[in-house]
């Protein structure tokens, strides 16, 4: 009850080694989502967030990035320095620094800890994870720990709903004294090997038996590569098989409603806008969300299980090839999901040129809104298929798509790479303890994904949809014309005068005005080519429109399918990746020249691909 | 010996870290790292086509790393493993 009120909002910042389970006790104390992985960086920007103690204190609550010491090497590592220091802009000291340590990995991230005590503020120390280590038989003693190191000492579990409460206890006490210096030359493994061997005592004298049991296979010379290119070739599979059924659900549903909203509303303006605009255009993006979510249950869970590091070891001499570090691996397989956290992420990388290709060759990396654009073409045009008894025709061009994008991010990372020769490519980074999928962050990190999707497809596609709707609907044909309505709209006459342009590639009309809201999401060119084939073609209903996938192979003809699939592995059309490049590099020559370049890419690779195409 | 050229599975122990160049940003990560004299060390795997980088145990801690970075770890060989003769 006689706590001492705090004058003004408390701010306390949870530091520590990567992969320390910060995240995880900051979503824990705060009820955020933050997204929690296990490797090194998974957080690279300071999060905020807020949290009321059991006495009724409100707190606000930093996550900072994850790092081995105060003397960063890397941008995400120079955030969490300058907080620490009180030189980062705009951010004050934080009035309490909770350590966060992994219990299974002390002697690692003490060091840190007693580097931290060196800056003469306000500390505690939460020991993470302390029902692994308990697991491992390590038995921590936490009031000598408390008393070796000068500062309060907790036990947390960052993944137990009440594993922070000894932590939120501490919160409510007076804030702690700053911990007595050690001497300015102290060194501090050996105060961390004698304080370990006082507080520290173990069952069983090594038990890293599983790790080690698992590396030899995964780690393994000829085996590691091998399980690494099941394991992916498995996932696209994935993406495509098991999402089929989800997604004719899906599509049987948008049919129904078009048809239900169809017979509810008179013949009119508002039918059309609402069948052809919002049904049509924004219903036949929907269709996609089980692959997406099935291709992000698949990062998720390599992401959790801490084998992405290990991946990166395999592919670091490939990355070499190209001049780059496994470091980079990380931030590209992100790409995967999306290429925006995919360039935050590479703020974990500390040589700047490498970072720098990286960010520019990150786009090449699949993404998941290319995801519909792919499975459309692909599902109308490449028959369904068994190739050499268990794959599937569809699946391997899916596989070929992915691989043309990341071989030529290879080639475009060596040429770039010719100017800054001389510098050393930095890896040394950790390998972490393997860990078994929380399924309860798989749930969150799924739900927020499909959120996330939803809302673009309720906001930027549905407006962007509606948008072309009313430039393929109007102006409408002079009375007593012929020829379908769409030719004499605005968007009709647009697409007319890009042809010239397109033409070489195989590219009707239509798709160049797909391509055009396709530029801000690509996704939206799935949506709007649903669109504008709804309207061109007179008369159809609802339900065709929802199987754009039968409508398109009577217009087109493979090798302009063939070309536009092309085209998506290259043409840079996303705002959000172009604004993320920006700001991360803090240049526009950066943006212009890596939009230039996939531009002149898509363009030569889609050219070549009709006419190679027509040919056959 | 360097650790690079430490044959996979012999534990051995660190002497020191060496520079190379100055300053050397690597080898006073590799210290904070706890590649410090008096350590235990051990390759545990390297990587396919040509071997970099290795993987390395050190603590209750694994870490990949490039032979380049690896060879400013100077180390010695305690005892040969049973299996193992002495080189």
């Amino acid at each position: 009850m006689n706590v001492m009120t705090p004058p003004r909002t408390l701010r306390i910042a949870l530091v520590g080694n990567p992969n320390c389970g910060k995240t995880a006790l900051f979503n824990l104390l705060t009820g955020s989502r933050q997204k929690v992985a296990n490797y090194a960086g998974a957080t690279v920007e300071r999060k905020e967030g807020r949290l009321t103690t059991p006495h009724g204190h409100e707190l606000r609550v930093l996550d900072l990035p994850g790092a081995y010491s105060l003397v960063a090497t890397s941008p995400d590592e120079a955030v969490t320095r300058d907080i620490c220091a009180g030189t980062y802009r705009g951010e004050p000291v934080p009035d309490l620094l909770v350590c966060v340590a992994d219990a299974t990995n002390l002697r690692l991230h003490l060091r840190f800890v007693l580097e931290m005590r060196q800056l003469g503020r306000p500390m505690m120390l939460a020991v993470n994870m302390i029902d692994a280590a308990r697991r491992k038989g390590v038995e921590i003693d936490l009031p000598r720990l408390r008393a070796e190191l000068g500062m309060p000492v907790v036990a947390t579990v960052g993944i137990r709903r009440d594993g922070a409460a000894d932590l939120l206890a501490q919160l409510d006490a007076p804030l702690p004294p700053p911990p007595p210096p050690l001497p300015a030359d102290a060194d501090l493994h050996a105060i961390v090997r004698r304080i370990l061997g006082d507080c520290v005592t173990r069952a069983h004298p090594l038990s890293t038996g599983l790790e080690e049991r698992l590396d030899r296979w995964v780690l393994h010379p000829v085996w590691g590569p091998l399980i690494l290119t099941v394991l992916l070739f498995v996932m696209f599979q994935a993406v495509f098989a098991w999402a089929q059924p989800l997604m004719d659900g899906i599509d049987a549903g948008m049919g129904w409603l078009g048809e239900a909203v169809g017979r509810l509303l008179p013949d009119g303006v508002l039918r059309s806008l609402l069948v052809t605009g919002v049904i049509a255009g924004a219903g036949s993006v929907v269709t996609f969300l089980p692959q997406i979510l099935i291709l992000f249950l698949w990062i998720l869970v390599l992401e959790e299980s801490g084998y992405l590091p290990r991946a990166a070891f395999l592919l670091d001499p490939l990355m070499s090839v190209a001049g780059l570090s496994g470091r980079s691996f990380i931030p590209l397989l992100s790409s995967f999901a999306c290429a925006v956290p995919g360039i935050m992420a590479t703020r974990t990388i500390q040589n700047p040129r490498d970072r720098l290709v990286t960010i520019m060759i990150a786009p090449l990396m699949t993404c998941s809104a290319r995801l519909p654009v792919y499975t459309l073409l692909i599902g109308a045009f490449v028959p369904h298929r068994a190739v050499g008894g268990f794959l599937n025709l569809q699946g391997l061009v899916l596989f070929g798509l992915y691989a043309a994008g990341i071989l030529t991010a290879l080639i475009v990372a060596r040429v770039m790479r010719r100017g800054g020769r001389g510098q050393e490519a930095a890896l040394l980074m950790e390998l972490p303890a393997y860990r078994l999928p929380n399924p309860r962050d798989l749930l969150l990190g799924l739900t927020e994904r499909a959120r996330i999707f939803l809302v673009r497809v309720g906001t930027t596609i549905v407006s962007l949809t509606v948008l072309l709707w009313a430039l393929s609907s109007f102006p409408a044909p002079p009375p007593g014309a012929t020829g379908p309505a769409i030719d004499w709209s605005l968007a009709g006459r647009i697409g007319h005068l890009m042809l010239p342009i397109f033409a070489p590639l195989g590219f009707n009309w239509q798709i160049c005005v797909a391509l055009i809201p396709g530029l801000a999401a690509r996704e939206v060119a799935v949506g709007a080519l649903a669109t504008v084939y709804a309207i061109g073609d007179a008369g159809a209903d609802a339900d065709q429109a929802a199987m754009l996938g039968q409508l398109l192979p009577t217009h087109w003809s493979v090798a302009t399918a063939l070309s536009l699939l092309a085209w998506y592995v290259y043409a840079p059309q996303c705002v959000a990746t172009l604004a993320v490049i920006r700001r991360e590099t803090a240049s526009w020559r950066t943006v212009g020249i890596t939009a230039g370049y996939l531009f002149a890419l898509a363009y030569v690779a889609a050219f070549l691909t009709y006419h190679l195409a027509l040919l056959f | 010996m360097r650790l690079n050229e430490l044959p996979r599975g012999m534990e051995a122990i660190i002497d020191r870290v060496e520079e190379a160049g100055q300053p050397d940003p690597v080898a006073g990560r590799l210290r904070e790292l706890g590649f410090v004299p008096d350590e235990p060390v051990c390759v545990v795997a390297t990587a396919p086509m040509g071997g970099d980088p290795i993987a390395v145990r050190i603590g209750f801690t694994r870490f990949a790393l490039r032979r380049d970075e690896a060879a400013r770890v100077i180390v010695h060989v305690d005892k040969a493993p049973l299996d193992q003769t002495p080189s």
